[in-house]
C-alpha cells in the first residue's frame, strides 16, 4: 500500500517539474555547501596536519623571532640564535636533548634542469639518532646519512616523481646543490608533508664546509623533552633561559618556543572555528531550503484541495492523505540532497584538482567521509520531511465536503 | 418487503455561516431499499448536496440518525467514515472528478488501492470495470485525453471498484450534453437492473429522474412529495 502512496506521490512531483527543481534549488545549494566546504575543511586539516604531525608530544623548537621574508624558518631574521645555545639549553631541567638546525634555500639541478629547494642539516654524533628518531626518518631506497658522509644528500620522496626534473632521482645519481657536486644516498619514505617531502637532508658539517653555512646562525633548535606530560614547564624553563640570555624582559620576546603539537592543535581550533561558521552558514540556507519546500507543499496542498477531496471522497483515510504529502515533501529534501552531495563532491574535488594543476598545493585536496555523504542526506531527508509534517497534516485534515466543493 | 440499505431519520444540519444559522436539513427522513433506484430532485437551495454528502458519510447531522446497513453512522469518526466510504459507497459526480495526473485504469484502480489490495487483484478488476463500460481501449489515456462521457464512464468505473451497495450519484449528466447523458444514465439503469445495485441520484433534470423507480423530491431540508415511477407497480 505504502508503494502505492509512493508511486503517486513521486508522479505528483514530477507533474510539478519545474516548482519541484526550485524547491530543491534551496536544498542542494545547502547541501553542496556542507559538503564542498566541509570536505576541503577537512582536507585542509589533514594537510596542515601531516606537515608536523609526525613530530611527537615531546617535541618543542625554538626559533629566533623577527621578519623573514623568504625562505625558511628562522632565516633573515635580525638576532639570530647563537649556536652555543643548544647546549645551554640542554642544562634546563627536564629536557634530554637539544641540537642545532640550519636550514639553507638554494637550488637544485639534475637532469639539466634546475629547481628550488630547502636544505636541512643533520645533527652528527648521538644527536642524530635522536634527531632521526624524532622526525621517523627512514629511507625508502638507500641509506639515512652517516656521520662520514661529506657531499653526500639524501632527498625527499617527491624527488622520486620526476616532476621538476623530468626523471625519477635514484640513489647513485648526482645533483647540484647551489652549482656544487652532491652523490644521492637515498631516498626518504614518503612523510605527507609537502616540506618533508621535498627536502635535500646533509650533514651539518656538509653545510658549514661546502656550502657555506654560517655556523653562529643557528635557524631552529630541536629540543626533546623527557616526559611530554612536562612538555609546558620545560617550555617555560628554556623562555626564562633564553630571556636572560639574549636580554629581553618578559613580553617582549625575540624568539619562540613552540611545541609543533601544541601549533597544530591551535591550528585545528581555528580550523574547526572557520568550519563551525560554515555549518552556521550552511545551515542557515538549509533552513531557507526547508522553509521553501513547506511553501511549495502548502502550496501543493491548496492546489489539490480538490482532489484531496476526491480521494477521500473514495475511501481515502486522513492517514493515506498524510502518507503522500509527507512522502512526497520527504522526496524533495532526498532529492535535493542527493543533487547536493554530487554537487558537493565535485565542486571540492573540482577544486582540489584545480589547486594541485594550477597551484601546485596540496594543501587544497578534498577529504570527504563517508559520514559527511551519509549524515548530509538523512538530514536533507529529515528536513524535508520536518516541513513536510504541517502542510501534510493539513492536507490530512481538509473536509472532505469543502474540499469536494474548492473550484479546482 | 426488501430490507433498507439507508435510513435517515429526522435528519438536521446546521451550518452556521457568520452570525446565522442556516438549516441545510429540517427533519429529513429517507428510507431506501436495497436494490432500488432512487431519485432526489429540488430546486437549488433545498438541501439535495446537503443529503447526498449525509448519504455519503461525506458529512455528519447535527442532530438524526442515518442508518447504512442498519449501523448508525452520524456518530463515526473520520477515518471509519473514509473505511464506510470506501467499501460500501461508490460516488459519481457532476464534473467527473477524475485525478488528472493518473491514467483511466489507475483513477478506477484508486479506491482498491485505499482498501489495501494487492495490485495484480487491482489491476484485473480495474480492467474488468474498464470494459464493462466498454473503455477497455482507453485504458492508459489519462482524463485529459478522454470526452466528457468517456470520463463520466471512468468515472462510473471507478464506483464499482470496491463492490459497493450503494452508488450515490450527483447530477451525474450534468456536466454532458443529452445524448451521452443518455448513454450514461443507461449505464447506470443497466447496473441496477442487471447488477442489482442500489442507485441515488441527485438531479434537477427530469429526463435523469425518470430512468429511477422512486422520486422524492425536496423543499427547505424535507421530502414534501414522493412519487413511484416503477412502471407496472
Amino acid at each position: 500500500m505504502h508503494r502505492d502512496h509512493f508511486v503517486y506521490s513521486v508522479r505528483n512531483l514530477k507533474n510539478r517539474g519545474l516548482r519541484s527543481w526550485l524547491t530543491m534549488i534551496g536544498i542542494f545549494i545547502g547541501i553542496a555547501a556542507v559538503v564542498s566546504l566541509i570536505g576541503l575543511g577537512e582536507g585542509l586539516r589533514v594537510a596542515i596536519m601531516s606537515q608536523f604531525g609526525f613530530l611527537g608530544p615531546d617535541v618543542l623548537g625554538v626559533q629566533a623571532a623577527g621578519l623573514a621574508f623568504a625562505g625558511p624558518p628562522g632565516t633573515g631574521v635580525v638576532d639570530p640564535l647563537a649556536d652555543d645555545l643548544a647546549e645551554k639549553i640542554k642544562n634546563v631541567n627536564g629536557v634530554k636533548a637539544a641540537f642545532n638546525r640550519y636550514l639553507e634555500s638554494g637550488t637544485l639541478e639534475f637532469n639539466d634542469k634546475r629547481g628550488i629547494g630547502i636544505a636541512a642539516s643533520v645533527p652528527e654524533g648521538e644527536n642524530k639518532k635522536i634527531f632521526e628518531t624524532m622526525v621517523n626518518l627512514k629511507a625508502e631506497e638507500g641509506r639515512l646519512l652517516k656521520d662520514s658522509d661529506s657531499r653526500k644528500v639524501v632527498l625527499g620522496n617527491d624527488f622520486k616523481k620526476g616532476e621538476t626534473f623530468g626523471k625519477a632521482i635514484k640513489p647513485g645519481d648526482r645533483v647540484l646543490v647551489n652549482g656544487i657536486s652532491f652523490e644521492v644516498v637515498g631516498i626518504l619514505e614518503k612523510k605527507g608533508s609537502f616540506i618533508f617531502d621535498s627536502i635535500v637532508l646533509m650533514n651539518e658539517q656538509t653545510m658549514f664546509d661546502v656550502i657555506g653555512t654560517n655556523k653562529a646562525q643557528v635557524n631552529v633548535i630541536a629540543v626533546k623533552v623527557e616526559d611530554a606530560g612536562r612538555i609546558g614547564e620545560v617550555k617555560e624553563g628554556i623562555e626564562k633561559l633564553l630571556r636572560k640570555e639574549r636580554n629581553v624582559k618578559k613580553g617582549e620576546e625575540n624568539f619562540q618556543v613552540n611545541s609543533p603539537q601544541q601549533t597544530l592543535e591551535a591550528l585545528s581550533s581555528t580550523l574547526f572555528a572557520v568550519q563551525l561558521f560554515v555549518y552556521i552558514i550552511a545551515a542557515i540556507s538549509l533552513a531557507v531550503g526547508g522553509i521553501g519546500i513547506m511553501n511549495t507543499m502548502y502550496t501543493s496542498v491548496l492546489e489539490r484541495t480538490k482532489e484531496i477531496g476526491i480521494m477521500k471522497s473514495i475511501g481515502a483515510r486522513n492517514s493515506a492523505i498524510f502518507t503522500i504529502f509527507f512522502v512526497e515533501s520527504g522526496l524533495l529534501g532526498m532529492v535535493g540532497g542527493i543533487i547536493g552531495v554530487i554537487l558537493g563532491l565535485s565542486f571540492a574535488f573540482g577544486l582540489s584538482a584545480v589547486g594541485r594543476a594550477v597551484l601546485g598545493s596540496e594543501l587544497i585536496q578534498a577529504s570527504i567521509s563517508p559520514f559527511l555523504i551519509i549524515g548530509a542526506l538523512l538530514f536533507s531527508f529529515a528536513l524535508g520531511t520536518v516541513f513536510g509534517v504541517l502542510p501534510a497534516y493539513r492536507a490530512s485534515k481538509l473536509n472532505p465536503v469543502d474540499s469536494l466543493r474548492s473550484a479546482k | 418487503m426488501k430490507k433498507s440499505i439507508i435510513k435517515l431519520e429526522n435528519v438536521w444540519k446546521v451550518y452556521q455561516m457568520g452570525n446565522v444559522e442556516v438549516n441545510a436539513l429540517q427533519g429529513l427522513s429517507l428510507d431506501v431499499k436495497e436494490g432500488e433506484f432512487l431519485a432526489i430532485m429540488g430546486p437549488s437551495g433545498s438541501g439535495k448536496s446537503t443529503a447526498v454528502n449525509m448519504i455519503g458519510c461525506l458529512d455528519v447531522p447535527t442532530k438524526g440518525r442515518i442508518l447504512l446497513d442498519g449501523h448508525d453512522i452520524s456518530k463515526l469518526s473520520e477515518s471509519e467514515l473514509a473505511q464506510v466510504r470506501g467499501k460500501k459507497i461508490g460516488f459519481i459526480f457532476q464534473q467527473f472528478n477524475l485525478i488528472p495526473t493518473l491514467t483511466a485504469l489507475e483513477n478506477v484502480a484508486l479506491p482498491i488501492v485505499f482498501q489495501s489490495v494487492g495490485r495484480e487483484t487491482r489491476i484485473k478488476k480495474s480492467t474488468e470495470l474498464l470494459n464493462i463500460v466498454e473503455l477497455g481501449d482507453r485504458m492508459h489515456h489519462k482524463p485529459a485525453e478522454l470526452s466528457g462521457g468517456q470520463q463520466q464512464r471512468v468515472a462510473i468505473a471507478r464506483s464499482l471498484a470496491n463492490d459497493p451497495e450503494v452508488i450515490l450519484a450527483d447530477e451525474p449528466t450534468g456536466n454532458l450534453d443529452s445524448k451521452t447523458g443518455e448513454i450514461v444514465m443507461k449505464f447506470l439503469q443497466n447496473l441496477n437492473r442487471k447488477e442489482g445495485k442500489t442507485i441515488i441520484t441527485v438531479t434537477h433534470d427530469s429526463n435523469v429522474a425518470r430512468h429511477a423507480d422512486r422520486i422524492e423530491f425536496l423543499k427547505d431540508g424535507k421530502v414534501i412529495k414522493s412519487l413511484n415511477n416503477r412502471k407496472g407497480d
